[in-house]
């Protein structure tokens, strides 16, 4: 038995030490939000936050996680209100099959957390290792600038 | 902000509740369900209105969606349509899949079947005749419970109100329909398209909530109690058979429960996917290959090449190409050759299922769940009632999820058999790219003459790849004198067989013919626009080279083409205008066009490329015209464009499935390479205003692109690519 620290609380799991992140969530947390996708970590499909950073979960062994602080999709929303990120994903109705969104909101979300304000560069360096097959690329970019206006003018208010 | 839905209940899926079962004489759209047949035991709960709508008594309306969802958008369209007609609170709709029941099946395939960019046409009178007759219903008792006359009555978003001011929710007024059994009336009038306030207005997907907070369910994220995990070892050469297997490492594996043989490969079943994947890959499998450990992709190109130049199945004669092309003095001929392609879905194939002794469960994402059903009914000697598919939300499909053989389901209900529980199998990424279900690969021979005035006077097209309908369910109904329709779909000027269409062009000598090469080594399969994701390549490029050659500008060459073809020829006009077509363009840039007419709907696109002196070339622009008749969701239009374009670009920049001897050598999306963020060009797109009836939209915008960015590369740099996909050939799509 390990523990790890999933979206505030701590969770006891009998699977085997090398068993990447991904599949302890999927299989054993049933937290089903983050996607398998490639499993060599080229999709970014299975992003998550470990302690507070896109981590691609599907390489990262159970072993390795520690007591570091892992948040998946569904601890976005669990307050009851949807963040600023998923907020905006609405307005602008970016997903299609919505499969990699759970991924490229985890790396959107980490992105305006670090820099409230990124240009059309930098979103495209946080962005690229995240596959959509559908073409929702040009939506995720216009929810990400909606996303961070919309932080900015809450964060001017406070 | 707004609120999550965090309640599951949306998500429920649809047994074979007692209330749907007993509908089971009605086939079709246009008959009211029974409600007198409606069983007491459930009287109180909910009223089916009709087959595809039912409502709660706390008024929620559940939509029974008889079309697959799996980034078409379609579920939203089809409630759009209900809505039209109902006047439903959005806030209180839910959805469900429809279950396997003729009654759900598409009108225009006659089975239940999401395919061919046709789901919005085939629902667009039944949903909203379902709308129709379910608020005729709900009037009338709101007549009969206020005693009074339909002309005070009306709906406002869930509620029936009279102009007195009293008002009864959609729920409450179940009761009155149970106790006075009331029907919902046999004809209704649908509004005008001028009355409309929902069908042509932007409407964000129904489903995006599930979509941003992960609540979304795929066939992947299915969780049944008991459930175990299946991964499969696939051969390396796709149609081999098991001769023998050795197990001892793969069972020494804590977690790993069984192993066994299915006619996929060897199935290790456990704890979790982990587990079982590590279990696969310890196992040591004798495979006979059937022989086909020989072939190769490259041998498959010579021999099409080689085909090409002989005299094939002949699918059009117009005029007399033949007689033009001896009599002329010189004939411009050109070879365009396109590989295999993967589909790639974001969620891997899977599926869950569930083996009893008289029936069998199964939980999938599936475009073609009839087929699905009828293939494993027979598999297990099962009357196909016996078989409920439970159809989840998919992670893309692009025609993969649409199997022949419901390959992806059939391996899983083979592990499940003999286990007490269900099983999940999950495809590895790898399992998945040499799954063997390919976009067949093509070699289009193209010869073109001028007449004086420099405008095509004769085309002669020989199309060779292997057919993907020949010998499946759908031969013959897609086979035309032995040629499938899909071979030669957008070559033809006039309809072929179940296609009601051709180009929008008009050459007066074209003739087009056919080979089918032998269909062995992969399974050929249906790839989002199928065959105008070869026959478009070939098409649209070979006639930009006759414009070239005939010193016309590409799009006035096409504007001369459709002088007959007025939807087409009006778009082009527009497409002229938005695209700035004649403004010029610095050095180093260029543009290309293409007009496809695919599945009714004529769609063209402008590209504009920037190329460097090694080749590299970024997209700058692409600008993308349709005629889809009445836009029923713009929105979801605009979407499904900028998707279509995505992938058709992605395939034309870096898609290629090679194999040697026998075995795929791409896995992963290192070497099957996906279009990346920031590769994305912008895309612009202008929806053409019609009256007609609606057309697709799901497959268009991945049709023109591939040839718009082949033919603006040749006007940038002089250098025409004829073998796909471009970073193989000289052109490399900046990373």
């Amino acid at each position: 038995m390990l523990t790890i620290h999933v979206n505030g609380e701590a969770k006891s799991v009998s699977a085997s030490p090398d068993t990447p992140l991904l599949w302890v969530l999927r299989d054993h947390l049933h937290l089903t939000g983050t996607k398998f996708g490639c499993g060599i970590s080229l999709c970014g499909a299975c992003t998550v936050h470990v302690n507070g950073a896109p981590v691609r979960s599907c390489t990262l062994p159970l072993d390795a996680v520690g007591d570091q602080r892992i948040e998946t999709i569904e601890h976005l929303a669990a307050d009851g209100d949807y963040t600023a990120v998923q907020s905006a994903w609405l307005e602008e109705d970016v997903a299609q099959c919505g499969y990699c969104q759970s991924g490229q909101i985890m790396a959107a979300t980490a992105l305006l957390n670090r820099n409230p304000s990124p240009s059309d560069a930098e979103i495209d360096t946080a962005m690229a290792g995240h596959i959509c097959r559908c073409g929702t690329y040009q939506k995720i970019r216009a929810a990400i600038h909606r996303a961070a206006k919309v932080t900015q003018i809450g964060s001017t208010q406070a | 902000m707004s609120k999550p839905p965090l309640d599951a209940s949306r998500r429920t899926f649809l047994k074979s509740s007692s209330l749907l079962a007993t509908g089971s004489l009605l086939v079709g759209f246009e008959l009211p369900y029974s409600l007198a047949s409606a069983p007491k035991a459930n009287a109180t709960a909910s009223i089916m209105a009709d087959a595809f709508i039912r409502i709660d008594r706390d008024s929620t309306i559940t939509l029974l969606m008889n079309h697959a969802e799996f980034g078409n958008g379609v579920y939203t369209s089809l409630a759009m349509m209900v809505a039209e007609e109902l006047d439903i609170d959005w806030q209180r709709l839910r959805w469900e899949a429809a279950p396997t029941e003729p009654r759900y099946y598409s009108p225009i395939f006659g089975e239940y079947l999401t395919a061919g960019s046709v789901s919005t046409a085939g629902a667009f009178i039944p949903m909203r005749t379902a709308g129709a007759k379910t608020k005729a219903l709900l009037l009338q008792a709101a007549g009969r419970l206020w005693q009074s006359g339909a002309t005070q009555i009306s709906t406002d978003a869930g509620w029936v109100v009279h102009a007195d001011g009293r008002r009864a929710s959609y729920g409450a007024l179940i009761e009155v329909i149970q106790e006075q059994g009331l029907e919902p009336p046999e004809t209704v009038n649908l509004k005008p398209a001028s009355a409309f306030n929902v069908l042509g207005y932007p409407k964000k997907r129904i489903e995006a909530p599930e979509k941003v907070t992960g609540k979304a369910l795929f066939g992947i994220d299915i969780k049944r109690p008991g459930m175990i995990y299946g991964a499969v070892a696939r051969p390396p050469v796709y149609g081999s058979l098991v001769i023998a297997f050795d197990d001892k490492a793969a069972r020494a594996i804590p977690g790993v429960l069984n192993v066994k043989a299915i006619d996929a490969g060897v199935v290790v079943l456990a704890k979790d996917y982990w587990t079982a994947s590590k279990g696969a890959k310890a196992l040591t499998v004798q495979w006979d290959d059937q022989g086909l450990g020989q072939l190769s992709t490259a041998s498959f190109t010579e021999e099409y090449r080689a085909l090409s130049k002989t005299d094939g199945l002949l699918a059009e004669d117009i005029g007399d190409a033949k007689a033009v092309h001896e009599a002329a003095s010189a004939v411009h001929e050109a070879v365009y050759e396109m590989p295999y392609l993967a589909h790639a879905t974001m969620e891997p194939m899977n599926c869950t299922a569930q083996v009893f002794d008289d029936r069998c469960e199964i939980w999938v994402g599936t475009q073609n769940q009839g087929n699905d059903r009828t293939v494993v009914a027979k598999m297990l000697g099962l009357p196909e009632t016996s078989v409920v598919i439970n159809r989840t939300l998919m992670g893309g499909t692009f025609g993969r999820r649409a199997s022949k053989t419901a390959d992806f389901i059939t391996d899983t209900v083979q592990a499940a058999q003999g286990e007490s529980v269900p099983v999940q199998i999950i495809w590895s990424r790898e399992e998945d790219i040499r799954g063997g279900h390919y976009r067949p690969l093509f070699v289009h021979r193209l010869r073109g003459t001028l007449d004086d005035a420099g405008y095509p006077a004769s085309w002669h097209q020989t199309a060779v790849g292997q057919s993907i309908m020949q010998h499946t369910k759908h031969d013959p109904a897609y086979m035309v004198r032995g040629i499938d329709i899909y071979s030669v779909d957008g070559c033809l000027q006039a309809p072929f067989g179940v296609f009601p269409y051709g180009t929008a062009y008009q050459i007066p000598n074209h003739r087009v013919e056919s080979h089918n090469p032998p269909k062995v080594g992969v399974r050929p399969h249906e790839w989002r626009a199928v065959g105008h994701t070869h026959t478009g390549i070939a098409y649209e490029c070979f006639l930009d080279e006759l414009a070239h050659l005939g010193d016309k500008d590409p799009l006035a060459l096409r504007l001369h083409l459709t002088r007959d073809h007025d939807r087409m020829h009006q778009l082009l006009l527009r497409l002229k205008d938005v695209a700035g077509w004649d403004e010029p363009l610095p050095a180093g840039r260029g543009r290309g066009m293409a007009a496809r007419v695919y599945s009714v709907s004529p769609i063209a696109q402008a590209v504009e490329v920037t190329v460097e002196q090694d080749g590299t070339f970024t997209v700058d622009r692409v600008v993308c015209v349709i005629d889809c008749g009445f836009a029923v969701n713009p929105l979801g239009i605009e979407a499904q464009i900028q998707g279509g374009v995505m992938l058709g670009l992605n395939a034309v920049a870096y898609g290629a499935i090679d194999l040697v001897d026998g075995q795929v050598q791409q896995s992963n999306f290192h070497d099957y390479r996906a279009l990346r963020f920031n590769q994305m060009p912008p895309v612009e797109v202008h929806i053409m205003r019609s009256d007609a009836p609606p057309t697709g939209v799901g497959e268009q915008a991945t049709t023109p692109i591939a040839p718009a960015v082949a033919n603006a590369l040749f006007h940038a740099t002089g250098k025409r690519t004829r073998q796909f996909p471009l970073d193989r050939f000289g052109f490399t799509l900046k990373a």
